[in-house]
């Protein structure tokens, strides 16, 4: 759809195409933020493991997008501003700030050998951090000396007709990567978090199979 | 904002956006990959360890095998 169904662009021609990845993907990783902080209260309200597994698996999962969203960005910005990186421009550098922000999260947990004590802290963290997030959006509408394309412009009449059913399949798309990712990495800590039970459960007389070591995940 | 770039300068942004997007996914499923072979490994390591306690239970709480008869003579066959 994107390169045979979306008119080209008329100011920016064939690069707008980097639209279709470039948005998705930073909307789609921004709410897995928010995601995450909610996650991270409902560990702080029930105390119960599996919120903070599912906290940890969206932020996880909305930092490798963050990464992609950076990258393209940079490549969108040098094709349309000619240049890699704008640091006047407040959405670039506030999603920066929040991609920084977030990156501290695996050190803060692994810094922490308690188990009850790191989710707990990082469960705050990720609260404050999300709360953080929505300022990313407000962001794009203060942005002065460049103009930061608005994906949901209602004063200009907003996308046309093609151009935004191209965009919601494509948001649509990648919100179903993503939670087929947590689903995908859920189940794989599940997996190795239960054959780590049972090889505890094994070791009690064998210390060949006695686990050692901290870890920033969560344990189940 | 700079002027629309032709299509050919054009394309190799575009192409460099979406070939970031698929290596980002390509090298997350390659972990993911990883991470499955010693979740396998890890598998057979605990059958293996189970077979082997299963067979060694068996042998302690199986009865003593009688130890096995002398060979009988043969007899010789009645003319």
């Amino acid at each position: 759809m994107v390169f045979f169904y979306a008119p080209l662009d008329a100011d920016q021609g064939f690069v707008q195409k980097i639209f279709y990845v470039h948005v998705p993907m930073a909307i789609v990783a921004l709410v897995g933020f928010v995601a995450g902080g909610i996650c991270a209260a409902m560990y702080l309200r029930t105390r119960e493991t599996k919120w903070d597994m599912r906290s940890y698996v969206t932020i996880h999962i909305s930092v490798i997008l963050a990464v992609g969203v950076l990258v393209t960005g940079s490549i969108w910005a040098r094709a349309s501003w000619g240049h890699w990186w704008v640091w006047d421009e407040p959405m670039l550098v506030s999603f920066l700030i929040v991609f920084l922000l977030y990156a501290t999260y695996w050190p803060l947990r692994f810094s922490l050998e308690d188990k009850e004590k790191q989710a707990r802290y990082a469960s705050v963290f990720a609260i404050v951090a999300g709360a953080f997030v929505p300022l990313n959006f407000a962001a794009v509408r203060m942005a002065e000396q460049y103009i930061h394309p608005e994906t949901f412009a209602t004063t200009t009449g907003g996308m046309p007709g093609k151009f935004a059913l191209t965009f919601v399949v494509a948001l649509i798309g990648m919100a179903l990567l993503f939670i087929t990712m947590i689903k995908y990495e859920m189940a794989s800590k599940h997996a190795t978090f239960r054959l780590r039970a049972l090889r505890r459960k094994l070791a009690g007389d064998d210390d060949e199979l006695t686990l050692t070591g901290r870890s920033a995940a969560p344990q189940l | 904002m700079l002027p629309a770039l032709p299509l050919d300068e054009a394309g190799k942004y575009v192409a460099g956006a979406y070939l970031v997007f698929l290596l980002l996914i390509l090298i997350y499923v390659a972990i993911m990959a990883s991470k499955l072979s010693k979740i396998e490994q890890e598998v057979v390591a605990i059958t293996e360890l189970v077979e082997r306690r299963g067979s060694g239970a068996d042998a302690e709480k199986a009865p003593p095998r009688p130890p096995p008869a002398a060979p009988r003579a043969r007899k010789e066959p009645v003319k």
